[in-house]
């Protein structure tokens, strides 16, 4: 049994120095990571600032000009232009100067004086369809609040909704994005290293060679994927700490569920990775496999759009991939202190699915040596 | 230049590239699957967000907010008893907001006082939270401008409601994430053919040491690389071609540009691809570099700084002038505006020439480089 762990620390370490005896393959491990991390946590982002916006206002009244000075006071909006006509409308919006243009017609302020409902126009690019909802939403605002304040004193008090977001009071992206990354950087270094142990060293033709050693091909597997472990692990923990240290970003669970569950999330991973790779008769051929599993992991995870917004079909789909599962333990566990159910709910099916393609890959590879 | 001398290695180069079944896979099979994913399993709209609805005190008023939320296609209210009940369905993520309607709601709304109805939102997805704010409040004014309508008669409606916003959105008009999200997937797919590719196929050359091999030919500099880059930008412009045609029969993304302005756009896009391509695999020189190095600078910055996804003018200024740098930007602005406006030449101009500039560049360092490697 001695010799068993003295042949798989061997191979380890083995593969450790492969790893880090090239300068640019040391590079590639440390500076993508930090550099993802910086910007996209700051890139990711769903809110909606500054829309580009061009006034047209017809009327040149007071009340006109405050609704205005609404919109361009507004963080929503940023004025970038001033129109004439409406025949100026078309161009810049095509040209995508502004992507918001707000109409205010002549009789705006006849119509108020009058108590008429007036009426204002705002047309929005929608080649961009998320700005153009929010950007929307955020006018919808102004304009009611505007609205309340031409209302007479005395009228009707319009009902009101008092919204609170709980675990992110702000509603900030970078919360939501942030705790994700921990998941997804270290999802794709690991898994690349993982699709390349094997595959590489059979181009190379050094495989062979590995297997004339008194290695037996479970030893050998164990010590190939220790390093995709431990690297996969110290990647993850500095990410967490870099958001919660320099991003600021709250961390209310526990530290000892973030570890358990970041092995289980590894280990199902790199499962895959070896599948891959044993598959892979080139290098070629284990970075496109490896690719063809990470893109519609990343894409069915709920990084960015929701599962539950996808079809019916496809969130079956979901249920097979661990990032999706990772992903819910990890925003509870920074932004909520999850409770302990909704992490056991989301970590046995990681492990089941760790259990199934370590077995597969350890089949695969035997089926390879033999 | 020789010209049989280049057809032979690109012939050499073609052969090659087909004999890997996994440049088909990257060039046809994955697209494919983008495009799938994109066009039907992704979305940015929420449909039926579940919602617990907590009614003290059960009244035709609160019952009455409680059907408009029903009727909505983005909510599915569930109605439950006890507050803290809801509050737990919350915590375990199986219901994404809670609706809490007071004892005095009906007593408030009867006596002309601001009745208040809280909202609580699950903040851990700040996207859908902002959505599903946005949809509850868009049930609520409606409901509350309909209640004020029976009790109070229309005067009362005009006063509180003075201002009426007509909103339109255009070439969009139904503001569907698929007319968005499709068009900018084509760039993905074209850096994934150009950029990955490229790099991985050089390096290996470089890696195998056939490379050293090659170099003992009469080949030249120049026919070396438009060698190497003819049966890759053939390749990706193939991709591209699938691409459009599924977005547009598939996915029923409407094309409202012109095709030969397509080509060239796409033409420029590739070229620069794959001088990234190449430059990368010349100074990686082992496919695990070349891999790593390809996803970094160019397929994921396609994908988070390109405004394929998210829109750059929301993010940090400093973040915007990295996305200068970025080849997928100046595409995906012009992809989106073939797609859905048309030949906007204020808006095709500037980004084409980003983009010949950014060739020309990229080219011309491979050029540099490779002799380098050369001599």
């Amino acid at each position: 049994m001695k010799d068993v762990w003295r042949r798989i620390l061997a191979v380890v370490t083995r593969e450790f120095i492969a790893i880090w005896a090239d300068r640019r393959t040391r590079a590639i491990l440390i500076v993508p990571p930090v550099m993802q991390l910086l910007v996209f946590s700051y890139a990711a982002t769903f809110e909606v600032s500054d829309v580009a916006l061009a006034v047209l206002n017809q009327d040149g009244g007071t009340e006109s000009r405050a609704l205005v000075a609404a919109f361009t006071a507004s963080p929503a909006f940023a004025p970038v232009a001033r129109l004439q006509s409406e025949r100026e409308i078309a161009p810049v919006i095509d040209s995508a100067m502004a992507k918001a243009v707000l109409h205010v017609g002549p009789t705006f302020g006849a119509d108020l004086a009058a108590g008429r409902q007036a009426a204002v126009q705002l047309i929005v690019d929608g080649r961009h369809s998320n700005t153009a909802l929010v950007a929307l939403g955020y006018a919808g605002e102004i304009v009611g609040a505007f609205s309340a304040a031409q209302a007479k004193p005395g009228s009707l008090q319009p009902p009101r909704l008092v919204v609170r977001a709980w675990f992110n009071p702000n509603l900030s992206s970078r919360w939501f994005i942030v705790p994700a990354l921990v998941a997804i950087l270290t999802l794709v270094i690991t898994t690349v290293i993982a699709a390349l142990s094997v595959a590489r060293e059979r181009e190379l033709g050094t495989f062979e060679q590995l297997l004339m050693t008194p290695l037996r091909p479970l030893e050998l597997l164990i010590g190939k994927t220790m390093p995709a472990l431990i690297i996969g692990y110290i990647e993850g923990l500095g990410i967490a700490g870099t958001a919660v240290w320099v991003f600021g970003i709250p961390f209310r669970g526990s530290v000892a569920v973030l570890a358990v569950a970041l092995a289980v999330f590894l280990l199902s991973i790199i499962g895959i990775g070896l599948m891959v790779s044993a598959l892979a008769r080139t290098q070629q051929q284990a970075i496109t496999g490896a690719f063809a599993f990470l893109m519609p992991a990343v894409i069915l995870s709920g990084f960015a759009t929701p599962v539950a917004n996808m079809p019916k079909a496809i969130q079956a789909l979901t249920l097979i991939n661990p990032l999706r599962y990772m992903l819910v333990i990890l925003r509870g566990l920074f932004l909520q202190d999850a409770p302990w159910e909704l992490v056991a709910a989301n970590l046995w099916p990681m492990a089941i699915i760790g259990l199934v393609t370590g077995s597969a890959a350890t089949w695969l590879f035997r089926r390879r040596v033999a | 230049m020789n010209p049989r001398r280049l057809s032979g290695f690109a012939r050499k180069e073609w052969r090659q590239m087909l004999r890997d079944p996994s440049s088909i896979v990257v060039a046809f099979v994955l697209p494919a699957v983008l495009l799938f994913l994109f066009g039907f399993g992704v979305s940015l709209d929420l449909r039926d967000v579940p919602v617990a609805v907590v009614v003290e005190r059960p009244t035709p008023e609160s019952m009455g907010f409680f059907h408009a939320m029903a009727a909505s296609k983005y909510l599915t209210p569930i109605a439950i008893v006890d507050r803290r009940m809801a509050e737990e369905a919350l915590r375990m993520r199986q219901v994404q907001g809670i609706v809490v309607i007071g004892e005095t709601f009906s007593g408030q709304i009867l006596t002309g006082q601001a009745a208040r109805v809280q909202l609580i939102v699950d903040g851990t997805d700040a996207n859908s939270a902002r959505l599903i704010e946005g949809y509850v409040q868009g049930v609520w004014n409606t409901w509350a401008a309909q209640l004020a309508r029976e009790r109070l008669g229309a005067g009362a409606v005009r006063d509180a409601v003075a201002i009426d916003l007509r909103a339109r959105v255009w070439f969009n008009p139904a503001v569907n994430s698929r007319y968005f999200l499709v068009p900018g997937l084509i760039a993905i797919v074209m850096t994934l053919i150009g950029a990955l590719l490229t790099a991985l196929v050089v390096a290996r050359e470089w890696e195998r040491g056939t490379m050293e091999a090659l170099l003992t030919t009469r080949l030249t500099r120049g026919e070396f690389l438009v060698g190497k880059i003819a049966p890759y930008f053939l390749l990706g412009m193939g991709g591209m071609a699938a691409a459009v045609t599924l977005s547009v029969t598939v996915f029923g993304v409407p094309f409202r540009g012109s095709v030969w302005l397509l080509i060239l756009c796409s033409a420029v896009f590739m070229l620069v691809m794959l001088g990234i391509g190449l430059l990368i695999s010349t100074v990686a020189r082992n496919q695990f570099v070349a891999s790593i190095a390809a996803l970094l600078v160019t397929m994921l910055p396609a994908v988070m700084l390109s405004g394929f996804l998210f829109d750059i003018a929301s993010m940090p200024g400093w973040v915007q002038v990295i996305t200068h740098a970025i080849a997928a930007r100046y595409f995906v602005a012009i992809l989106q505006t073939l797609f859905l406006v048309g030949d906007v030449w204020a808006v095709i101009g500037p980004n084409l020439l980003a983009l010949g500039a950014m060739a020309v560049l990229f080219l011309g360092l491979t050029v540099l480089r490779t002799r380098r490697r050369l001599e």
